[in-house]
């Protein structure tokens, strides 16, 4: 996985609460069996104005001149600046691996949904909680100012405006400790093999039905 | 020491250990897969060398992609007309045959949506830590299971190492008191409950559902309700185990037998919280409250009563919240104080893995025997959630209802529900749909999904506009009245 530590870039405002996972990436395109590729179609609905079909070239589809992400001052942008409850509904990782895919390195909000956020830390973006009133002001920021950029730093867990103000947020020490390092979650759990397979062995004793194999 | 809740037992009967940064290791009993978040796992076991730690607790089953109608079913998997979703079923065969992994084929008889199929077979059973790389694992749940969806790469890390790696999550008691009024049903319990806590509201919880109401329920009634938890932000949803759990588990297909069976029931008996057990959030409904709900916006949490009006953002003192609900209702094309019912439909979906059980479909039939569909009514699907679900209502006459009404007959699939296979709503289309999401282009492309149940489905169906099916008595009994 790769590493993050610290990461500056401009941000893009995504003005709406409750964004799901279908709107992040649309089903058509979870058709795919690749991990990569969703760049062209994060916010297919949002961003243009027909219907997208897997496999074809977006360059040349119309843009919808009010979404964001189609505004010459937000390209090149990296850190996403959301509303509450983003990521919500669908399970699909194709959500996240389209965010990474467009270089989207963080997201910034006042509350994601919990499976999106999960599966953000797999993917080396970085999900940042902010109170809503700090997140609110950062929106009127990012309105206000061309090129309006942020530094994330995950190991000092900071935030830090243009003007220098650090805003701490929080994040859980194991994803953290990933993320710095660019781990590999399954070679970690493998460590503990011992320990998986005395619980097992001790489960199949108390519980054998659980181990029958279905035919 | 307080008691344990349902959630806390089956956390601590499965917690292999506790690490020292604070997150667990939790071992998963079964894993069930679908041909859409699993070829990107596969791989990633392909490319570090790696094979399931368990195999035998895999079970597979396509169900997005497969077509729902029977001429283009009839070929199996070769006959796909769509060529990158025939490619995904493929793969997950593919994938199935080099890891030894079993699966219900697109026309075997055990195929069916991944959630209707783990309860009805007693693939997945009580007491167990269930996951699928799919938001509505939540359904199995309803077993008193701990069972919630998880993204790709937990797919690939449970399927190398049969654990995950995880934070507990608080509890939280949703408890429906009294009783149901007639014509009330389960989903309208959940539609009503994610209107109270809204989609957020279960976010970092795992939800117990209670209460009367819910101890009165059937099993696929316990389903449906599971199965939306998600819809209220939860992962996991659930249902003590009770008598009318261990009635539905017996004698099913993969449920363990003779003297292993009393050893399962015995252990299963303890799967409840505790009268002292203490919950970090209880919500309490009035079953008597609850009336027959419908979605009018585009979040599950916009539902109102039938009787209700669409409502007037105006209204709304929450800035980001009435924004949201302008843009509802222009997406939507309604208009506020517009009645519910004055909703015209333009097709009817019946199915998904929240309403295509044998009950459900039975709720459906009750509604349209006798009758037919309104003629400005394009078409009205119905989707059995499985094969045996299939075979069941055949068996019963159901299907001929459903023809007779002007209904099309199709077969297991997700269908309309999200739409990766042909059924789609056009732009600007109405649909009833007996579904969990009603999210921006769900159900195709423009497409405007409302949130109903089986028998609100079929009524509206029938009158061409949302009516509270309680007006639209069985047309049996308006005979015995004649
Ligand atoms: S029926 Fe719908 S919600 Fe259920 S698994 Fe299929 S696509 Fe997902």
């Amino acid at each position: 996985m790769k590493a993050f530590t610290q990461h500056e870039g401009l941000v893009v405002p995504m003005d709406r609460a409750n964004v799901d996972t279908d709107l992040i990436i649309p089903k058509q395109f979870l058709k795919s069996i690749k991990r990569s590729g969703f760049g062209p179609n994060l916010f297919d609905e949002l961003r243009y104005l027909d219907e997208g079909i897997p496999g074809q070239d977006c360059s040349g589809r119309p843009l919808n001149p009010d979404f964001p992400l189609n505004f010459p001052r937000y390209q090149d942008g990296s850190v996403l600046l959301a509303r509450e409850n983003f990521g919500c509904g669908s399970s699909r990782e194709h959500a996240p691996w389209a965010l990474e895919d467009h270089g989207f390195r963080a997201i910034i909000a006042p509350s994601f949904a919990d499976i999106f956020f999960n599966n953000c830390f797999k993917n080396g973006l970085l999900p940042i909680v902010l109170a809503e009133e700090v997140v609110h002001q950062l929106f009127e920021e990012t309105h206000g100012r061309e090129g309006y950029s942020l530094t994330v730093n995950l190991e000092q867990q900071q935030v830090r405006k243009p003007c220098g103000e650090l805003i701490p947020f929080e994040v859980d020490a194991f994803y953290k400790h990933c993320l710095l390092n660019g781990l590999d979650h399954i070679d970690l759990t493998l460590e503990h093999s011992d320990d998986i397979r005395a619980y097992e062995q001790a489960r199949r004793e108390k519980s054998p039905w659980l181990f029958d194999a279905v035919q | 020491m307080a008691g344990q809740t349902l959630y806390d037992k089956l956390w601590q009967d499965h917690l292999i250990k506790n690490c020292d940064d604070g997150s667990s290791l939790i071992y998963i009993d079964r894993h069930l897969i679908h041909e859409v978040t699993s070829p990107q796992a596969f791989e990633g076991l392909r490319l570090a060398g790696r094979k399931p730690w368990r195999k035998d607790s895999l079970v597979a089953t396509p169900d997005h992609n497969v077509p729902s109608e029977a001429i283009e079913r009839a070929a199996g998997v070769s006959g796909i007309r769509d060529d990158i979703s025939r490619i995904q079923v493929q793969t997950l065969d593919e994938n199935c045959r080099d890891f030894d992994v079993v699966q219900f084929g697109i026309n075997e008889p055990g195929q069916g949506i991944v959630h209707v199929i783990g309860p009805e077979t007693g693939v997945t059973l009580p007491g167990m830590t269930v996951v699928c790389g799919d938001s509505h694992t939540s359904t199995h749940g309803a077993l008193g299971a701990l069972a919630h969806g998880i993204g790709t790469s937990e797919v690939e890390h449970v399927m190398a190492t049969q654990c995950l790696t995880q934070k507990k999550m608080k509890n939280m008691l949703v408890r429906v008191d009294g009783q149901l009024r007639p014509g009330v049903t389960a989903k309208d319990v959940v539609l009503a409950i994610i209107g109270k806590i809204g989609t957020a509201g279960g976010t970092g919880y795992a939800i117990e559902f209670g209460g009367e109401v819910i101890r009165a329920m059937s099993m696929e009634g316990r389903m449906t309700v599971c199965n939306m938890a998600i819809e209220g932000g939860a992962r996991a949803g659930m249902v003590a185990v009770d008598q009318i759990t261990l009635d539905y588990v017996k004698g099913k297909p993969y449920a363990p037998k003779g003297e292993v069976w009393d050893r399962a029931a015995e252990a299963w008996s303890d799967l409840y919280s505790d009268g002292d057990a203490v919950f970090d959030e209880v919500i309490v409904l009035g079953g008597e409250d609850i009336e027959p709900q419908v979605s009018w916006g585009t979040s599950p949490e916009m539902v109102a009563p039938i009787s209700a009006q669409v409502p007037t953002p105006s209204k709304e003192s929450d800035a980001t919240k009435r924004t949201g609900m302008e843009r509802a209702l222009e997406y939507m094309g309604l208009s506020a104080g517009q009645s519910i019912s004055d909703i015209k439909l333009d097709r009817v979906f019946i199915g998904s893995c929240t309403n295509s059980r044998i009950e459900d479909l039975r709720a459906a039939a009750e509604v349209a025997k006798g009758r037919r569909k309104s003629d400005s009514v394009k078409q009205v699907l119905i989707v059995p959630g499985s094969q045996a679900v299939k075979a069941q209502a055949e068996r019963e006459g159901l299907h001929e209802i459903f023809v007779e009404a002007g209904f099309e007959w199709r077969e297991p699939s997700c269908s309309m529900c999200l739409a990766m296979n042909a059924d789609k709503l056009g732009a600007g289309e109405h649909c009833a749909s007996t579904s969990n999401r009603n999210f921006e282009g769900r159900q195709g492309y423009g497409g405007r999904t409302h949130l109903v149940s089986p028998s609100m489905a079929a009524a509206a169906a029938i009158a061409g506009h949302f009516v509270d099916v309680r007006e639209l008595a069985p047309v049996q009994w308006q005979e015995e009245v004649v």
